[in-house]
Order: structure tokens, then C-alpha cells, then sequence
């Protein structure tokens, strides 16, 4: 099957570098300490965050810092046929494994020892690239909830198909077949910390697809600090200042 | 996370702070270079497909067993793959029993990518009845002590076990060509798996100081470490797959760095299973022609059993063991030439599977 025509297009009539609609909302969920939207394209996730609180299993307490838990979940009606086991599979467990680590890498967790923060990410439509939505989300949320962060955490996917590198695939490309490489960085600091690839790939290539999602992943970082600094705009004019 | 929280707790400050000026240094606690990998040494079991595999401390088993399944719909001629981990709790105070781990499923699931996405194991010649029956291979991965690195570990086992693992060999009947009859290993040869490369995981540390990263890390190191990465690759110069789950951040220069490391300790760690196998191969093919070595010390009297001992030390060599039926069988014309009683006894003896001396 052709993913990209002769002229250059892809399926969705997208160029190769080209990446898809973003659009993300902030506190959405009121009794949370901070949530957020983020859809690319098609892939719709919900993010919500409630820290930083008491532990509530005291066994797992840590004195020097904070606790991150993370749960990711998809909704039943979030991918074409409904889906039997939304959580407790093991490709849920490792998402959620994988959200953790990456945003305990940049949530200052030394500043809440003794306490809580849990993320909870739930998929709403999936095609394609759930897990850096996630991230993307989960960034936003702990943004809203004023939890002291190093950096943002921004994700994004790419791939290799047709012999063309592609940025942001959907929910048709990743099924090809093709390796698909799902990265986060820390645009600031300008640091790899989320790197998942699976099928083959050869080396150099591999590094132009990489350096391609990263590119993606500053776009997103230019975005997701555009939507904050709209929404203290919107805090501000509120308050009156 | 448990497990996190079980090598936070044993660990003390003096000693993670002694790891960590230490690699500052240079210097490993077991004394490796930044780049060694610890001794790697593969057994196998009796059965076909099953491998343990010696990490330094690490020690981990690995088995691949084979069942008659349905396809899934939209993968009708395929066979498939899948692997199960068992962390028993016998390797490591952390783990429970019970229900796998985070970590234990990430495991599975690192070893499952670099299997299966990468198409290692030719799923296509498991199919038997496309949209019928194929075969599903399952593996196995217990862990047995976790000196550190369980990745790299039980990869290799499960590389181990699938290359020494023979299925048994299966072929079409009945009426209209749509029984399927499985021959036991005693009357037709198992097959092995088509397996084209061979991924390898090979595990980095990073620490965090920058620059400090090492290869294959042990228990201690990694309790201390900041962020892991696995790379898994074959000796063609392919990636098959990557997992950097979150932790410290790195720059991409020092990413494409650990890869162009890991492509040339992939290549030593294949060498050393390629050989392994291969003893094992050789040294399971004299097993099997002692096994066979019994029909030749028929002993009768006439011109006829010289003619007989031929043919069955031809059959021999071919090592196709087939069975006592068909021998007899080729058998039956030279019996002709004898007299008829002692041709009877010797058929008699013969299916009854002992040989002895007829004077």
C-alpha cells in the first residue's frame, strides 16, 4: 500500500514533515488540581492531576521526595471496535510505566517530600500517537495544577515508511508495519527523555527520524507555552489585574 | 515501583554515594571497564528449547513451548508469538507472586518488540491451515536471580531457547486433505524455527553526572542510576527496538553514541550464542545416531541378513528414523529368499524391538 503518493502527499494529505492539528484546553475538570485536553488530530486525551496530597498508602511514603503514580486508560469507545479490557493490560501497565518515569524526570520532586501526585491519562478517541498525547497532556495538567516542574515534557512520534521519513503518524501509518519512534524531550535543556522505537530500522536512518521527531516535539513545546501563557492571561483579566 | 522502593531502602547513602564518585572516576564497583559486559554462559536443558543463561549474578531460564491454535482473524496464515515472564520472588525480595509487575511486564514486552516487530521468528511457515490452525509458540522467561540487567538476560535465554527449539512436524490427511496428523519426535524428525536475525538487547545507565553511563549494570548500579535505556539490535546494522522509559534526560549526541556501542557488543554477545548453539546442535545429532546405532548388531545367519544389515545401516545415515513398521517392511522381500519359519521369527523379533543373536 502506497503511504505516500508520488507527489508527496500522505493519506490524510499531509506533507512528510508536516504534523497535525494540536488543540488543548485547561481545566476541564473542576475538582481536579489541574487537567487539560490535548488533541492531535484525531487522538483525543484527558488529562488530570491531583497533587501534591498525603500519601495514601503510608508504606509507600518516601522521605525525600514526592510519590508520582500515573494510570493510563482507554475509554471503550476510543478506538473503532470497542475494546474489552480498557485497563490491567500489559500494554496499559507499560504506558503507564513509561509516563511515569517521563514526567518524574521533570517534576521536581524534591521540593513535596512525604506526599502524592498522581496522573491520570484517559484516551477518548485514539488514532495514533496516544502515548505522546499523554505526555503532552500530562505536561499541561501539572502546568495547571502549579506543580513545580523542570521543564515541559513534550512528545512526539515519527516514522519511516515508503523510504520517506514521516512526522506524527496516525492511527493507518502506525499499523503498516513500519518502525515508529515515539520521543519526548525537555525542549529547554535540550534533552532525550522518553525514546521507544519497535521494527526495524537501520542506524542512520534511524538518526534523521529521531532528530525529525524532536523537531515535532519543539513545535509542541512552542504550542503548549503559547496555551499557558493564554490561560494566564485569562486568570489575570479575571482577577482584575 | 515496589521494586524501586526495595532498592532505595537497602542501599545506604554511603554506599550509593561510594558508586557514584567511583564511576566519576571511571571505576566500577566489580572492577569492568564502562563498557563491559560481565561473563555470559548458556546451558541448555535436556528438552529441545529450553536455555539458561548466566549473567554475572544474573541468572535467568528460558522455554519455548508449541500448541495448535486458531489464527487471529486478520492474520490468517501466520502463526504467532508470545512470551510470559515470571518474576519469582525467589530472585529478588521485590517481587511478589502472583500477578506480573510493572517491570516484569515491561520485560516481556521489550523482549516481545525486538521479537516479533522486528520479524526475527518467521511466523508464515507456522501456519499448517491458513485460517484454521497455525501454530502459536509460546515462550517462557523465569528469573532465577537478579544480579541486575534482566533485559539483556532473559533476551539472550529466550534467543537461546527458540534456536535450539524444535516443533514437531506436522502433515495433511484425512479425506479432502483437511486433518491435520502431528507425528510424535519418535517417528518424524521436529523441525526447527525459521529464525532470520538474531535481535540483541544491550542495557546502558546512565547516571546523574552527564557524561557517566555504563553497559550492562549490576544490581547496586542500578539502584543508584538515573535512567536506563535498551537498545536492541542485530548484527545487519538494524535497530529492531529502543526503550528509554522516562528517567534522566540525554542529549541525542550521547543517544547515537550508546548505539554505535551497543551495534559492537550485539556482535560479540551473537558470536557467543551462534557457537553455543551450534555445540548444542552437534552434540544432540551424536545423541541421536547412538540412538539409532542398536539396529545395526543384527547378527543372522544366511546371505540375507548381510543384504539386511545394509539397508538398515543406510537408513542410518540419512538419520531419518523411521518407524519399526517401515523397516520390517523393507524388510519383507529378502525374508522371501529364507525359509519361511525363520523369516517369521526374525519379523517377530523385529517388531517387538529387541534385537538379539538368531543362530
Amino acid at each position: 500500500m502506497e503511504y505516500v503518493s508520488p507527489e508527496g502527499l500522505r493519506i490524510d494529505g499531509r506533507r512528510p514533515m508536516e504534523m497535525r492539528k494540536l488543540q488543548a484546553e485547561i481545566g476541564v475538570v473542576a475538582k481536579a488540581d489541574g487537567s487539560a485536553v490535548f488533541e492531535m488530530g484525531n487522538t483525543k486525551v484527558i488529562a488530570a492531576v491531583y497533587g501534591p496530597r498525603e500519601v495514601q498508602n503510608r508504606s509507600q511514603q518516601l522521605s525525600d521526595q514526592a510519590l508520582v503514580r500515573c494510570e493510563y486508560s482507554m475509554a471503550n469507545f476510543s478506538t473503532g471496535d470497542r475494546m474489552r479490557k480498557p485497563k490491567g493490560d500489559r500494554r496499559s501497565t507499560e504506558i503507564s510505566l513509561v509516563i511515569r518515569q517521563t514526567m518524574e524526570a521533570c517534576i521536581l520532586t524534591q521540593l513535596m517530600p512525604r506526599s502524592q501526585i498522581d496522573i491520570y491519562v484517559q484516551v477518548l478517541q485514539a488514532d495514533g500517537g496516544t502515548r505522546s498525547a499523554c505526555i503532552n497532556a500530562a505536561t499541561l495538567a501539572l502546568a495547571d495544577a502549579g506543580i513545580p516542574m523542570r521543564d515541559f515534557v513534550t512528545s512526539c512520534s515519527a516514522g519511516y515508511l515508503n523510504s520517506t521519513p514521516l512526522l506524527d503518524l496516525n492511527y493507518v501509518e502506525d499499523s503498516a508495519g513500519g518502525p515508529d519512534v515515539t520521543v519526548g524531550i525537555l525542549p529547554k535543556l535540550d534533552k532525550v527523555t522518553l525514546l521507544q522505537m519497535d521494527a526495524k530500522l537501520p542506524l542512520d536512518i534511524f538518526e534523521n527520524v529521531m532528530q525529525l521527531a524532536v523537531e515535532g516535539c519543539k513545535a509542541i513545546a512552542d504550542y503548549i507555552r503559547e496555551v499557558l501563557s493564554e490561560n494566564t492571561k485569562q486568570l489575570e483579566y479575571r482577577r482584575g489585574l | 515501583m515496589e521494586q524501586r522502593l526495595a532498592n532505595t531502602w537497602r542501599m545506604t547513602v554511603n554506599e550509593k554515594k561510594f558508586i557514584e564518585s567511583a564511576l566519576l572516576s571511571g571505576l566500577r564497583v566489580d572492577g569492568r571497564n564502562v563498557y563491559d559486559y560481565r561473563k555470559l554462559s548458556i546451558n541448555f536443558g535436556k528438552e529441545d528449547g529450553s536455555a539458561e543463561v548466566h549473567l554475572g549474578q544474573t541468572r535467568v531460564m528460558g522455554f519455548v513451548t508449541s500448541q495448535l491454535v486458531q489464527p487471529y482473524r486478520d492474520r490468517p496464515n501466520e502463526g504467532s508469538l508470545s512470551i510470559f515472564t515470571e518474576f519469582s520472588p525467589m530472585a529478588d525480595p521485590s517481587f511478589e507472586p502472583g500477578r506480573p509487575g510493572e517491570f516484569a511486564v515491561e520485560l516481556g514486552r521489550v523482549i516481545d518488540r525486538g521479537l516479533r516487530e522486528s520479524r526475527a521468528v518467521d511466523t508464515e511457515s507456522l501456519c499448517i491451515l491458513a485460517g484454521k490452525l497455525v501454530w502459536a509458540i509460546r515462550i517462557d522467561i523465569h528469573i532465577l536471580d537478579n544480579g541486575g540487567n534482566l533485559v539483556d538476560a532473559a533476551n539472550v535465554a529466550a534467543l537461546a531457547a527458540l534456536l535450539t527449539f524444535r516443533r514437531p512436524e506436522c502433515s495433511l490427511g484425512g479425506e479432502n486433505g483437511q486433518e491435520v496428523i502431528v507425528h510424535p519426535p519418535e517417528a518424524r524428525e521436529p523441525l526447527p524455527l525459521i529464525i532470520h536475525h538474531l535481535p540483541i538487547a544491550v542495557t546502558f545507565a546512565f547516571f546523574s553526572d552527564e557524561s557517566t553511563l555504563v553497559v550492562d549494570p549490576t544490581h547496586q548500579e542500578e539502584a543508584v542510576m538515573a535512567g536506563r535505556m535498551t537498545a536492541t539490535l542485530n548484527t545487519n546494522g538494524d535497530i529492531c527496538a529502543i526503550q528509554k522509559a522516562g528517567g534522566e534526560g540525554v542529549p541525542q549526541s550521547v543517544i547515537m553514541h550508546c548505539l554505535r556501542i551497543a551495534a559492537t557488543k550485539a556482535a560479540d554477545i551473537t558470536v557467543k550464542i551462534r557457537d553455543t548453539v551450534e555445540a548444542y546442535n552437534t552434540e544432540r545429532a551424536l545423541r541421536k545416531i547412538k540412538r539409532h546405532s542398536a539396529p545395526v548388531a543384527l547378527d543372522v545367519s544366511g546371505t540375507g541378513p548381510n543384504v539386511r544389515k545394509n539397508q538398515v545401516k543406510s537408513q542410518d545415515q540419512r538419520k531419518v528414523s523411521g518407524s519399526v513398521g517401515s523397516q520390517v517392511d523393507k524388510l519383507k522381500p529378502s525374508n522371501e529368499r529364507n525359509d519361511s519359519d525363520q523369516s517369521n521369527d526374525i519379523e517377530g523379533i523385529l517388531t517387538r524391538g529387541v534385537l538379539t543373536r538368531i543362530s
